[in-house]
């Protein structure tokens, strides 16, 4: 782009204002500043977003300085807030909703690019976008009524009584909390993973898949050793927009979680994420205090997503890196 | 032609749409969700009667209400609990008038729980709620709950406690009520419409914590008295300050607010739980209208005065199908006094 538009300048002896115009009247100026001003808005937004709860949250931000990532207690009686239950929460709901999706999505993902028919991978395409679409109150009821009872009834009993030893399955089987948290989460965000991981599987060169057949390998090696390596950028970008969402997620979470601000090692507790205590207490907040600490802690699920999405991309800048050494 | 219709079509909505908002006044209201079903009600019907007045009103919860009428963003605002002194300050701070309480109808919680094989109604003591609540009564066959259910056979078994997640008057009344009852409830936790609980599963909204109940064996938790009246969820009988157990009903809360009548600060600012009487319900609560004392336009400031003069009286027979408690006469007639104030 840049390119050419330096060519005409220098082609053009006439003046600069009408090859202007030309362009203008070609579109391409135009096509130009628009999109411009598409891009831009995007960073705007995000400044725009970090500088007004950077600016709602002056009172916690001066009254309790870094101990707000560190505070156990939110008591709105006393005015005392921390954020560590909430932080812990949404990081581990998230955790465990991505060791359940992300090998369940990849393999589906393998097996509607790779080996099913064409046919039955686009319709089931189709009903992958339509779960992708269903609104998140509806994964909540879903939560409520069927992986509730579930987990309680079956799941949390089994584990606890084969897997019982380990601190993460004990205490009281509820049915709520940070596995059944993870796992309404999981379900939520495979939609995502598979779509995105078939999209990338499906655009690799078929150079690459009959070049491994032709050295001798059978389908699933061609599939395992070379598609997947060759897609793995892309794949990892589909698990980051899982991990997006499953922070962010806020109906269906706060159905299933149990609302309790605990940290416990035990993934049967009940919990607490960020994204549901603001949706809970923002409308009843009273006092200034309360209200800004809700508000830093929006702040702090920004921050939070950012960091993770920064650790993203060095990941796979690093892993691009390596495979294109061993190329 | 189509395109010459349509632009007929826009020009004549358009003149439709500004004729319409020049003949109407408009109020805008905000607060409270727990008394919207009858003020929807109420401002839908006022409207029917006086055409040109049209009140609108966002249910954005009492915090946000306090917070926007506060702010001059919306002519009244609706809240649950009233506004403390610092709030009232702050509001006269701002507008250099007072703002003022108008009860409009009462509500009541109610305690409900879920314990396999036990079907008979229970009584519950303020000691054994606070107990409950505070995670020192752990088990359901603890004496504190057994002595007042004599012949119930209750189980051995823990009790999870429910409470709400989002921030609710509900819960307002709720923790006012084991504040005044438990001394150590008032110390260590104390009321708020969102509190740091000692212990027990948050549940979102009244649907949110009937759910947890149902589904979770040997629970317990509290709901808004409408919203246990219109499932026919089943609740205890709750201990009230003259040594009566009282299952909550219309009459019960009513009986509530008469009893505090007598002591009513002029101001209307009154906590009606634990209220005297023999028949009063003691999980009870006015909800206020949040009025400014100083209306800059006298149009509305006359609708408004009007609204309320309806509101309490007239207004009041539609309450009990919504299964709201009336107010009773006593306070009726302070409020017509008190709309006077409205300058």
């Amino acid at each position: 782009m840049a390119a050419t538009t330096t060519t005409v300048h220098g082609a053009g002896p006439i003046a600069g204002s009408r090859s202007f115009l030309d362009r203008l009247r070609d579109g391409d100026e135009i096509a130009r500043l628009v999109t411009f001003v598409f891009a831009g808005a995007v960073v705007l937004i995000t400044c725009l977003l970090v500088f007004e709860l950077w600016r709602g949250s002056v009172l916690p931000r001066h009254k309790f300085g870094f101990d707000f990532f560190f505070t156990r207690v939110w008591d709105p009686n006393s005015g005392d807030f921390g954020a560590l239950p909430f932080i812990y929460g949404t990081l581990v709901t998230a955790a465990v909703s991505l060791v359940i999706a992300v090998p369940l999505g990849i393999g589906a993902a393998i097996f509607l690019a790779e080996l099913a028919p064409a046919r039955v991978s686009d319709t089931l395409q189709f009903f992958i976008d339509l779960l992708a679409a269903v609104p998140s109150v509806i994964y909540g009821v879903l939560g409520v009524f069927i992986v509730i009872p579930m987990m309680r009834q079956y799941i949390q009993p089994a584990l606890k009584s084969s897997l019982g030893f380990l601190p993460f399955f004990s205490g009281p089987a509820y049915g709520i909390g940070f596995l059944t948290a993870g796992i309404v989460l999981a379900i939520m965000v495979i939609p995502y993973i598979i779509s995105v991981s078939r999209e990338v599987l499906l655009s690799v060169p078929r150079d690459q898949r009959e070049a491994a057949l032709a050295l001798g390998s059978t389908r699933w090696e061609s599939t395992w050793r070379v598609v997947v390596p060759f897609a793995r950028t892309g794949i990892m970008g589909s698990i980051f927009l899982a991990l997006a969402r499953a922070l962010g997620e806020t109906m269906a979470v706060t159905m299933v979680i149990g609302n309790t601000p605990t940290i416990s090692t035990s993934l049967f507790s009940p919990g607490y994420s960020i994204a549901a205590v603001i949706a809970n207490e923002f409308t009843e907040a009273t006092g200034d205090l309360y209200l800004q600490s809700l508000i830093e802690l929006g702040l702090v699920l920004f921050l939070l997503t950012f960091i993770l999405n920064g650790l993203a991309r060095i990941l796979i800048v690093t892993t691009s890196q390596r495979s294109g050494g061993a190329h | 032609m189509l395109r010459k219709l349509s632009a007929l079509l826009v020009v004549a909505l358009a003149t439709a749409v500004s004729l319409y908002s020049q003949g109407n006044l408009l109020i805008n209201g905000a607060g409270a969700t727990f008394p919207y079903p009858i003020y929807s009600k109420w401002f839908d019907e006022y409207h029917k009667a006086h055409g040109n007045i049209q009140i609108n009103y966002q249910s954005v919860g009492s915090g946000a209400g306090i917070k926007q009428v506060t702010e001059g963003t919306v002519d009244f605002g609706a809240s649950d609990g009233p506004m403390n002194d610092e709030q009232m300050k702050a509001y006269q701070d701002k507008h250099g008038s007072a703002i003022l309480h108008f009860p409009t109808v009462l509500g009541a919680d109610v305690p409900t729980y879920n314990i396999p094989g036990v079907s008979a109604p229970l009584n519950f003591t303020p000691e054994a709620l606070a107990g409950i609540f505070l995670g020192r009564i752990t088990k359901w066959n603890d004496p504190a709950i057994a002595a007042a259910n004599k012949g119930v056979n209750l189980p051995n078994s823990d009790i999870v406690v429910v409470h709400r997640s989002d921030g609710s008057g509900t819960t307002y009344i709720w923790t006012d009520y084991l504040s005044k009852v438990s001394d150590d409830w008032k110390n260590k936790v104390g009321k708020g419409t969102s509190i740091n609980w000692p212990v027990g599963l948050g549940g979102k909204g009244n649907e949110g914590v009937t759910g947890l109940i149902k589904q979770t064996p040997n629970s317990m938790g509290y709901v808004e008295l409408i919203y246990a009246a219109q499932n026919n969820i089943p609740y205890g009988s709750v201990k009230n300050a003259s040594g009566a157990f009282v299952k909550a009903d219309l009459a019960g809360v009513s009986a509530a607010a008469a009893g505090a009548a007598k002591t009513m600060p002029d101001d209307f600012r009154v906590s009606i739980t634990n209220a005297p009487g023999k028949g009063a319900y003691p999980i009870s609560s006015f909800t206020w209208l949040l009025i400014p004392a100083k209306f800059s336009d006298a149009a509305k400031r006359d609708a408004m005065k009007d609204f309320i003069k309806w509101a309490v009286t007239d207004g009041q027979s539609a309450v009990e199908a919504l299964s709201y408690a009336k107010l009773p006469k006593e306070v009726v007639a302070k409020e017509l006094k008190a709309i006077g104030q409205i300058q």
